[in-house]
């Protein structure tokens, strides 16, 4: 395998090699160096409110049950079998009842609790006194929360939560403080949609203010031509995505002018960069004069002032997640194979907020972030053409050197001169490099 | 025509990429929906892959043929096989497998299909078309085409 000393050759201040995208054994080693260490976004608490609800996902490769307790504190268990490693729960989602009702390996009836304690074996008799009892499904050993987002490593020791997540707090919080009474929850479905390129290239895209432009440049010039978003109570149901649309085609000077914020993590976030009053503000609407009303009743003027006046698009936190605390859409993306990767893309809804800002956020899904988006498909097409071309032996590096040493390091993050500089990509690399060049814990 | 040749003649519009015709046979106030969930009930409070109105639709078949529109860039061949074709006077239930291919790779998709249809003199408009993915809820890579 290779030495830190020959994967520190593959990340250069300007530049990476393209292995790093393109090497299924340098992916092998990410697995077990970077998903089995950081801090992964799981999912919301919403997604197991009561003792016994639980939700499946991935951690890296991992399969994984996320379990609510009866004391209220989320388990994440592998999903396999202690006996043959079968996988016990085949479910999405769903709630073992505390009365019988287990997680039940399919293979030979091994029973699981929610908490993972195995209870019961058919065949009990054929094994040592006590061989039993040292059997479970296993847990994952740090689960914690953040605002009501759970998140787990499979590392036993390492960074806590919150200095993981270090600056990009602030990008959870937008997202629960404007929620009226700080409540979200996930809803309205999931999109799982699949590309043929590596997992890094999503979270390098979803921060690129370069890209826009040119990979969105048919679903710009196609929103241009759109009906004008409707006047108050004559709305068009997709007038919230028109409008992002169109924002794509901002001028360069309005990108260059975006904040570009990454931390030592290699977490990474971007200022608003819209420019449109109805988007950014809600100007003129009734329901956000509703919902901003709320807000200030809760919060008083001067806070929900603030909490509204807070600009951020997207929000990288690195390996495995994206989200855009304004809109109320996350992506979660789980690596398959070096070259192929998958991501589910959640909506959250403000339950207590007016019943029209969800249909927003559906429809701003629908047609922008979902798996049949006319802006989607154009990312997915790049993600693919840029895998292809990493295929090619004849070149070795991929650059990410715009703006590189113009960087400027503030005290918690390092910020781009300009909104279109690569530094997140840098900040990205050598995250990685730190991840998969750490001396492992035994 | 009856129903039925009517959705064979849809069918072939797509699979021939006449697609400014295809969106003419949409009334002026249908919708064109590929829900996300099985029995999915509402498009508005749950997401779904496409979910567009006729002006939607218009622009969705605009992209398709702008130059930059780098998904559908060559425009991917299509065959429609529309199966199980059951009437019931304009509701029209009906299976349909799409096989796609582009840049050297052959995607499959199938679904269950209903339209609801309006008779235009000796033909029909669609009024409202719904197709819903066996595979909708799963991990499943971008659309691209018409379906």
């Amino acid at each position: 395998m290779a030495a830190n000393e020959q994967l520190a050759m593959l990340v250069q201040p300007d530049r990476v090699h393209r292995s790093v995208y393109a090497d299924p054994a340098i992916f092998e080693l990410e697995l077990e160096r970077i998903f089995a260490r950081a801090w992964l976004v799981l999912g919301h608490e919403s997604q197991v409110r009561n003792a016994g609800d639980y939700f499946t996902t991935r951690m890296g490769r991992e399969p994984v049950i996320v379990a609510r307790q009866d004391d209220g504190s989320v388990r994440v268990l592998v999903n396999r079998c202690a006996h043959r490693g079968s996988m016990v729960c085949a479910e999405t989602s769903g709630r073992t009842s505390s009365i019988g009702e287990r997680f039940v390996c399919p293979y030979h009836g091994w029973s699981y609790d929610r908490g993972g304690e195995l209870k019961a074996v058919p065949f009990s008799a054929g094994y040592a006194p006590g061989k039993l009892t040292e059997l479970r499904l296993h847990a994952v050993p740090r689960v914690e929360d953040y605002r009501g987002f759970i998140f787990a490593s499979l590392a036993t020791d390492g960074p806590s939560l919150e200095e993981f997540l270090g600056p990009a707090r602030a990008s959870f919080d937008d997202l629960v403080d404007r929620a009226p009474g700080g409540e979200l929850e996930v809803a309205g479905g999931v999109f799982k949609h699949v590309y043929h390129g590596n997992w890094k290239l999503m979270l390098e895209n979803h921060l690129d203010g370069a890209h826009p432009a040119w990979v969105h440049a048919s679903s710009v010039a196609v929103a241009r031509n759109a009906p004008e978003p409707g006047a108050p109570g004559k709305e068009h149901y997709y007038d919230i995505a028109v409008r992002q649309m169109r924002q794509n085609g901002a001028p360069d000077a309005v990108w260059e002018a975006t904040g570009m914020w990454t931390t030592p993590r290699g977490h990474g976030y971007m200022g608003d960069y819209h420019s449109d009053d109805r988007l950014v503000t809600g100007a003129g609407n009734p329901v956000f004069e509703e919902y901003r009303t709320l807000l200030v009743k809760e919060l008083g003027k001067e806070e929900a002032d603030r909490v509204l006046r807070v600009t951020l698009w997207n929000t990288i936190v690195y390996p495995n997640c994206s989200f855009m605390s304004q809109f109320r859409q996350l992506r979660i993306i789980h690596p398959l194979a070096v070259d192929r990767s998958v991501v589910y893309t959640y909506c959250y809804r403000m339950p207590k907020a007016p019943a029209a800002m969800f249909r927003d956020s559906i429809a701003f899904a629908n047609v922008v972030n979902g798996t049949g988006s006319w802006v989607l498909t154009d990312d997915l097409e790049v993600y693919e053409r840029v895998q292809r071309g990493l295929t090619s032996g004849e070149i070795d590096w991929v650059y990410i050197a715009r703006g590189h040493g113009r960087d400027i390091q503030e005290p918690a993050t390092l910020r781009g001169k300009t909104g279109t500089s690569e530094v997140y990509i840098r900040a990205q690399m050598r995250a990685w490099l730190d991840y998969m060049t750490a001396q492992p814990s035994s | 025509m009856t129903p039925e040749q009517f959705l064979f003649h849809e069918a072939q519009l797509l699979d021939t990429q006449r697609y400014e015709e295809w969106l003419a046979l949409f009334t002026e106030d249908a919708t064109y929906w590929v829900p996300l969930e099985q029995n999915q009930k509402d498009p508005h409070e749950t997401s779904s892959l496409i979910y567009d109105d006729r002006t939607l639709l218009e622009l969705r078949v605009k992209q398709f043929r702008h130059p930059r529109a780098h998904a559908r860039a060559p425009l991917a061949r299509t065959i429609h096989q529309v199966g199980n074709v059951v009437v019931d006077d304009l509701i029209v239930k009906s299976t349909l497998t799409v096989i796609e291919f582009r840049n050297e790779k052959q995607r499959l998709w199938a679904g269950l299909v209903e339209h609801q249809l309006r008779r235009e003199r000796d033909s029909f408009r669609i009024a409202r078309k719904r197709i819903d993915l066996v595979n909708s809820e799963g991990e499943i890579e971008g659309i691209s085409i018409l379906l």
